[in-house]
């Protein structure tokens, strides 16, 4: 009995210890601060920042803690690894550069509390309670996704903790009467418009539209708000249906699509259904002319379907081929900050063994732009000043124009971004390859139409 | 009309799929009464045995499907003698409760090895057009297989001495040992034969679905539906529960939105317990 006990205490253990080395494998960088920061209380900015010089003004240290979970399990672990691979490189970018310098000589550094959300909304709810208060997080960033970001945004406006969301699009969670929370992407209310101007460019004769989604929080504001603006342009929508997050079999909506006709589909949701949408509408021979799904096309594993990803539309929050750059930030009149796209994009792949970023992960660095530029014109370390200056910022990144609404009836929703589209095409030599081909003074390529 | 027939036969097709996953589990209760909650990640299992086998030795996935179906046998026995045979005796909820750790073992490792991510067995038979219908080449194989593994099944139950075994045991274990029958393997046998077929299902749906290590549980799910409308411990009513669940699953789409499908399954589920608790095509015992 004893001897049992002792082997099972010894499976257990070994058990443990295989799991702990396994979940520690993550890709993450090197430097990627340790997941519980007990750090935070003794050098909070309040206390420190604000303390009178008392001999000399000698360069005061302040290291603040950015809170935010991860979606290290569950579906929605492959964006949320490229958000938080994109948010550490920013943190440990600026760390390594010897920190924020404010006019006071204060140097600001930062360090992250993170936890696994488990892609799960309850697990966010508990967890960012516990980095506003146990681990008393100086600023927040969201976790991926709308759905979990709804959820962090609910602690962030009860703790006042300003929250910079990435990788959340939809609307609603900017119309709750917030104040705490801002907006890095474009919404979903013109995630997919553009979709329709291009086709409407593409061909005037086109009228039939389908829109088939995920029902999810993200999707269906997308597809609600494009199948208003479809409608309004004059299209005739011949299906619109949502689907199970879960998924796999899209046979029943194939089988309708066929029976409709349709000169185009839109929706999808995220990576796993779109791409496996894709694959089952080119399996199934459906003759479509315009194809556009949201979330999977962009990402560059979506080429590993083949064939059935040539001519994939897909709206795309940030490409590596979007050219902003200070002389195109100075021709719309705008405060240019932060790295080029093309720096972005090599100190990403040093970092993450020559991985390409995804917006997701160019999303993940600007979150901490937003913060760092606000904290840098704030020239403060204090949640109020930085709020306000959050208030009216309108500057561009690499990653795209940055100005939140500021009324009070959709508060921090991201109003200067928007989307760029692209397709998946043949580049010669017989591989697959992104090019960007709305909106026209971006295009790299024309829109292969009919689709292939 | 025409997209009415294609859904049916697109329902038939992955209906055997559904028939051998429900199999499985429905062996297992059949033999042992015991509820394999490792059902689903077994299942998940199959997949990435498959898609391991295929991406990384390259080699053909139908053959993978063989080497998941013996290593599927392999290590249902495993389970059986780790976690399952201990508390064979005792009431359900501490076999229930020794399955879901196994499934939460799965789970855990399965997460930590190979993330969640989905994965894809980059494989195609190409397609075949007829009329209306088209028809894909890896699931009229996956339904042709599904056919023979349940001939060979039943074959294996009826005209082998382990069959005849299998079949004393579930019918009553005592008497079955009292004439020499070695129950604990042929219990472990059968437990083996149950994740087999769970990971041969598994195997199969990977060369048509994109999966994760967490899609097990959606098939687990549907092994219960098609379980209890074929009758729990009845293997050849599962085949026939798979079809109707698949039809099912063809059918409503063309008339109702897709979201309505799951919730119809488990209105079904409840009818029949209430109605015909042995299920549509009765119970072994």
């Amino acid at each position: 009995m004893k001897r049992s006990i002792t082997l099972l205490l010894v499976l257990l253990l070994a058990m443990g210890a295989l799991l702990t080395a396994c979940g520690g494998s993550a890709d993450t960088p090197a430097e990627e601060p340790a997941p519980a920061a007990d750090t935070s209380a003794d050098t909070s900015a309040d206390t420190t920042a604000e303390e009178p010089a008392a001999a000399e003004p000698a360069a005061e240290e302040v290291t603040l803690t950015i809170g935010f979970t991860a979606s290290q399990t569950g579906k929605q672990n492959v964006s949320s690894t490229r958000q938080v691979n994109g948010l550490n490189l920013w943190m440990k970018d600026v760390n390594d550069a010897g920190g924020l310098v404010l006019s006071d000589g204060t140097v600001v550094k930062f360090t992250a509390v993170t936890y696994d959300d488990e892609s799960n909304t309850d697990r966010v709810q508990e967890l960012y309670t516990r980095i506003a208060t146990e681990d008393n997080a100086d600023f927040l960033i969201s976790p991926y996704s709308s759905g979990l970001t709804a959820a962090a945004a609910v602690i962030a406006e009860q703790y006042g903790k300003v929250m910079i969301t990435t990788g959340a699009a939809s609307d609603s969670a900017y119309k709750q009467g917030y104040t705490q929370v801002y907006q890095a992407y474009t919404p979903a209310s013109r995630y997919l418009t553009g979709a329709v101007d291009l086709l409407a460019s593409l061909d005037p004769d086109a009228k039939k539209v389908a829109f088939v989604y995920e029902n999810s929080k993200f999707s269906t504001s997308v597809v609600e708000a494009a199948k208003a603006y479809a409608e309004e342009q004059g299209y005739d929508v011949v299906l619109f249906e949502g689907y199970d997050p879960e998924t796999t079999d899209f046979g029943p909506f194939i089988n309708k699509i066929e029976d409709a006709a349709p000169d185009a589909i839109l929706g999808g949701g995220h990576f796993q259904d779109g791409s496996t949408f894709a694959r089952q509408i080119n399996e199934k021979n459906i003759d479509v002319k315009f194809f556009t799904l949201l979330v999977a096309p962009p990402e560059p594993d979506f080429a590993d379907l083949g064939d059935a990803a040539l001519g994939v539309i897909g709206p795309s929050q940030w490409e590596p081929l979007a050219a902003f750059t200070p002389d195109s930030a100075k021709e719309a009149g705008l405060d240019w900050y932060g790295p080029l796209g093309d720096e972005f994009v090599s100190r990403y792949e040093a970092a993450y063994d020559g991985e390409e970023p995804s917006y997701h992960s160019a999303g993940g660095y600007a979150a901490g732009l937003i913060l760092e530029k606000a904290i840098l014109d704030a020239d403060s370390v204090d949640p109020e000043a930085v709020h306000a200056v959050l208030e009216n910022m309108d500057l561009l990144l690499f990653f795209g124009h940055i100005k939140f609404d500021t009324s009070p009836e959709a508060h921090g929703l991201q109003i200067g971004h928007s989307m760029v589209y692209i397709q998946w095409q043949d580049d010669g030599s017989g591989n697959l390859a992104k090019q960007v081909v709305w909106p026209m003074e971006g295009a790299t390529a024309d829109t292969l139409y009919p689709k292939p | 009309m025409d997209f009415l027939f294609a859904s049916i036969i697109d329902g038939l097709l992955l209906g055997f799929v559904y028939g051998i996953a429900a199999m499985g589990l429905t062996l297992i209760w059949g033999v042992m009464n015991v509820i394999n909650l490792a059902h689903g990640p077994i299942i998940a299992l199959g997949m990435f045995g498959v898609y391991l086998i295929f991406t990384g030795l390259g080699v053909n996935p139908y053959i993978g499907v063989v080497l998941v179906a013996v290593l599927g046998l392999l290590l249902g026995m495993l389970i059986y003698y780790i976690a399952v045979h201990r508390v064979i005796n005792a009431p359900h909820l501490s076999t229930l409760l020794a399955t879901f750790s196994i499934n939460m073992i799965i789970i855990g490792l399965g997460t930590a090895v190979f993330s969640a991510s989905p994965r894809n067995v980059d494989f195609s038979l190409g397609s075949m057009t007829l009329g209306p219908i088209t028809l894909l080449g890896s699931r009229v194989v996956a339904a042709v297989a599904s056919l023979l593994i349940t001939g060979g099944l039943y074959a294996f139950l009826y005209k082998t001495r382990q069959g005849r075994y299998i079949r004393a045991v579930a019918n009553n274990r005592d008497a079955a040992e009292l004439m020499g029958v070695p129950s604990t393997k042929i219990l472990a046998l059968s437990f083996g034969l149950g994740t087999m077929l769970a990971s041969v299902a598994g195997a199969l749906i990977a060369t048509f679905f994109p999966f994760t290590i967490l899609a097990g549980g959606v098939y687990e799910l549907k092994s219960f539906v098609i379980g209890v409308l074929g009758g729990l411990g009845n293997p050849i009513g599962a085949l026939f529960g798979g079809l109707i669940l698949g039809v099912l699953e063809g059918i409503i789409p063309t008339f109702m939105p897709t979201t309505w499908v799951p919730v119809l399954e488990f209105v079904l589920f409840v009818l029949i317990l209430l109605v015909r608790p042995q299920g549509i095509f009765g119970a072994k015992k």
